[in-house]
Order: structure tokens, then sequence, then C-alpha cells
């Protein structure tokens, strides 16, 4: 049977090359690398994509979807604003400064892109359950997405995360499986899954899809260049958890460059880490380029993976683009939150902090570029990630009597 | 020594299917030996040509990570648990 995936043609191994059918396979049989979607692309336009939908279906050309996609029952994610952060960049002394604002998307996290291209390539294989081990914003988002789609969906969470992503992944229905462990013992259960009886015709949307689900990452890319008129940022910090997202953005604008849409302008990519779960910032200060996994220990859940598959991918990259990768404290995380909210009136969930955070940091000690265009992204909403603002700042800043004497006394 | 090696499915093909073998030695190193001579050519898609596990590959010994314990010297007492896992990632 053939399936219809668009430009995609094939799998291919990121490490050896191997080339395999289009399947629900993630790992090489040679060498347990990666497998990546391929493609042939065909001649894309600037005007093609532009008279597209505004979601990430503008870009169905690019990715490994069929071509009447958009008529399916999905979330419709992407499009989300390119925010010109002129007090921001003030504030840390950038003179263009954008922040890629991804908690509008339909679940108020990125992951809604990933999941739309994973929830077509399980219907393609005709599986009925969809599923996923995640940090929180993935689950919320898997469950979303299968409502829409008439699939069924039973999704695994370290037990401890944020209640608003709990709640958030139970409203959609669905089964929600807290595990007692962390994140990368939640990965190392569904791995074992996807091997057994119970988890068959399932679709683990970052497992047995993630060839597929990985290609949604890109269209932050194609998104950024497309709304900065058709450019190349030439700055740009990006959140790490798995390090997937970073090295398919890279992906994306190097496509944007082959296919003639973009100039072939130079861009340098930052990697962002909290502290508290930074082997691939560790590895980086220390110029390896493998990755010794940690035990996380952080209020950015989303980031909280110990054991990165893409990290050495994304030492390569900050390498090669003259980037860094950089970490930040907890307390310097809630403190970004507040200067990005109070600057420019968005509220990022702890990895926007992160990002934010990172990239004051790397301003301050003037490895970024002051006159170059700068993107910072945040991938979530604070609302998810309350439990980040503590003290006085969950609370009024006084509270009185309903009298102008009172309000006089208070402030 | 007795262990129990969980094997993934894609190298299910050297095992004739079997999700789980029994293996046998001192350590993680004598266990992948013994399981090589038992289906040959398992061995060199875990281990790289220098003989370390490749890095896409997560071995476990119990619930441990064996990079967080001695790697391929991490003791493998009688009955444990061996899982061989494709790293995979995204949160």
């Amino acid at each position: 049977m053939s399936h219809d995936f668009g430009p995609a043609v094939a799998l291919s191994c990121r490490e050896c090359g191997a080339r395999y059918p289009l399947g629900p396979s993630f790992a090489c049989l040679e060498c347990f690398g990666p497998l990546e979607a391929a493609y042939e692309f065909g001649n894309v336009t600037r005007a093609d994509i532009e008279s597209g939908p505004a979601n990430i279906w503008r870009y169905r050309s690019l990715l490994p979807v069929p071509a009447d996609v958009a008529t399916k029952p999905n979330m419709n994610p992407g499009w989300t604003k390119l925010v010109k952060a002129g007090n921001l960049g003030q504030a840390l002394g950038l003179k263009s400064l954008y922040v890629k604002d991804d908690s509008g998307n339909p679940t108020h996290s990125f992951k809604d892109r990933v999941v739309a291209i994973a929830v077509e390539a399980a219907r393609t294989f005709g599986f009925h359950t969809l599923s996923c081990s995640s940090t929180g914003n993935l689950a919320g988002a898997v469950t979303a997405a299968a409502a829409r789609a008439g699939l069924d969906a039973c999704v695994f969470i370290p037990a401890n995360l944020e209640a608003a992503k709990i709640a958030m992944a139970r409203v959609f229905g669905g089964k929600l499986i807290g595990i007692e462990g962390t994140y990368d013992e939640v990965n190392r259960f569904c791995s074992e899954l996807i091997g057994d009886p119970l988890g068959d015709k399932w679709g683990f949307v970052n497992v047995n899809l993630r060839p597929y689900y990985a290609e949604g990452s890109k269209t932050l890319a194609y998104e950024i260049a497309e709304q900065l008129g058709w450019r190349l940022p030439e700055q740009i910090i990006i959140p790490i958890a798995s390090g997937s997202q970073l090295t398919k953005i890279d992906k994306g604008f190097k496509e944007l460059v082959a296919l003639g849409l973009v100039e072939d302008t130079p861009y340098k990519i930052f990697g962002a880490q909290a502290a508290g779960c930074s082997p691939v910032s560790t590895a980086y200060k220390a110029g390896h380029d493998v990755v010794q996994p940690v035990k996380p220990d952080t209020i950015a859940k989303s980031l909280a993976i110990g054991n990165p598959a893409d990290g050495p991918y994304v030492l390569d990259i900050a390498r090669r683009t003259g980037g860094a990768v950089e970490d930040v404290t907890d307390p310097e995380i809630v403190a970004a939150i507040k200067l990005l909210a109070s600057t420019e009136g968005i509220f990022a969930e702890t990895a926007g902090g992160v990002t934010v955070g990172v990239l004051k940091k790397l301003a301050e000690s003037g490895r970024l570029d002051p006159e170059a265009e700068t993107v910072v992204l945040n991938t979530g909403d604070g609302l998810k990630t309350l439990d980040a603002i503590t003290g006085d700042d969950a609370k009024p800043t006084a509270v009185i009597r309903p009298s102008l004497d009172a309000f006089r006394a208070a402030v | 020594m007795s262990v129990s090696v969980r094997i993934p499915t894609i190298l299910r093909t050297y095992t004739g299917g079997n999700a789980e073998v029994s293996g046998e030695g001192a350590t993680l190193r004598d266990v992948l030996a013994k399981l090589d001579s038992d289906y040959p050519g398992i061995g060199a898609r875990i281990l790289d040509e220098s003989g370390k596990i490749r890095r896409f590959v997560n071995v476990y010994v119990g619930e441990e990570d064996v990079r967080f314990a001695e790697g391929l010297d991490t003791p493998a007492p009688d009955g444990t648990q061996i899982s061989i896992i494709p790293a995979v990632a995204g949160g």
C-alpha cells in the first residue's frame, strides 16, 4: 500500500544515511540513528505559500503531508505572531528584537505544530490511538488533536507535572497516565510499550511517528523568515529540551535557502537551557561533542529532559553557525518571565523564561551583536506554569476598602 | 549469573522475534558478548567499531541508565533485567 506523504519520499538515517521506505519507524536498523523525512521538493514559490491558509498548511509543500491536508479535521496550528519587541530590546541594548510567540497556538504551546504532522501520519498508517511521552505541553496537544481527529488518546507524563498541564491534558478526554519518575523514565517506558502487543496500532507521536512529528518544528523557521519579509534572522535563541526543535529550525532555514525562497545570509543559532537541566550547555562549554545525561531539577519542566537525543546535533549547529549554548538558573528564569511580561505584555511559560533569560545573559556578556536582527522564541503560555510566579508577585499590589482615602494611603 | 535482556523491536530479527532473551555475564560487557555469540551480529548493532555503546542506544541495567553507572563495566547480578532501547526524544 502506498502512503501519501506529499513531497516526502523516504526516511533516511541522520547518522549513516541509510534509506528506508516511509513507515512508522524511527531508528536506523544499521546504527540506531534517528530517521528523518527525505524529500523531493517541487518548484515552491513565495506566491504559492502566501496564497495558503493562515496556519502551518501554507507550507504543506515542504512537509510530509498530503496535498489536501488542510481539508482534514486537525488543529490548524501556526502562523503565530512575530512581535516586534522594542521595549525589551531597549532594556537589553538590542536594536532589532522580535519575540516569536507560540503561546498563541490552539493549546498554547509550539507542540500543536509537531502534533498536527503526527496526526496525519497516524491517519495514514491506520493507527487508532495517539500517544506520547510528555513533559506536559505535548500531552495536551496530543489529547486535543486526537479529539478533533476522532482518534483515541493515551498519553504518559511524569506524575509531578504542573496542575494546569495535567488539567489541560485531561479535559480533552482520552487517558492520561502519570508515571512515578522523570521524563526520561516515561520515555523509556513508552519505548518498551511500543514493542509490546499492548501498544499495537498506537501512534506515539514522539517515538514511532517522530520522523514526521519532528518536521513540524520547521514551520517555526518558515514563519519567522516569511514574517520578517522573506529574510533569515541574524541571531535566534531557541530552547533545548530534546534538541529536536533547534535542529529542525536550522533545517528549515537551510531548505528555504536551497529552494531560493530567501537569500543565503548567515545566521547564528543559540540554544537555551535551564541550569537545573543543562547537559547540552555543559557539553558545549567543555568543548565536548557528546552529551553526558543528567537528572533534571528545574522549574522549567517542559525542558527537563536529562538525556536529550538530539544534543550532539545541537552542539554541531551552535558551533557551525557561530552561536552558543547557554543556561540560566531558576531565579533568572522567573526574572526573565517578569521582564518579558512587563516590557512586551507577553506572559511566557518557564521555557520562555529560559530563552529570554539566556537572551539577556548573552546580550550582557557581549555575545550578541546589538545591531543584528534577533529573534527569541517563546514556546508556551505562562498560564500553564503559574507555579513559577510566587509570593508578592502572585498577590495584588494592595488590598483596600473601596474608598479614595484608602487608595491614597496605599499608593 | 543469569540475566534477562529486553530486545527492542528493531533487533528482534536477530532473536527470532523474541522480545526477551536470557543472558549471562558478570558485567554488561560480558552479557553483550554472550548475546552476540547466541545471536550473531546483534553485538555490532549495539556497539560501534571501537566497542563503545552507540550514540543513539540507551542501555539500562535494572532501573539505571548505564551512562550514569559504570558503562560497559556495570555489574549484572543474577536476576537483573537489562533493557536495550533506541534513544528518542521530543517532550
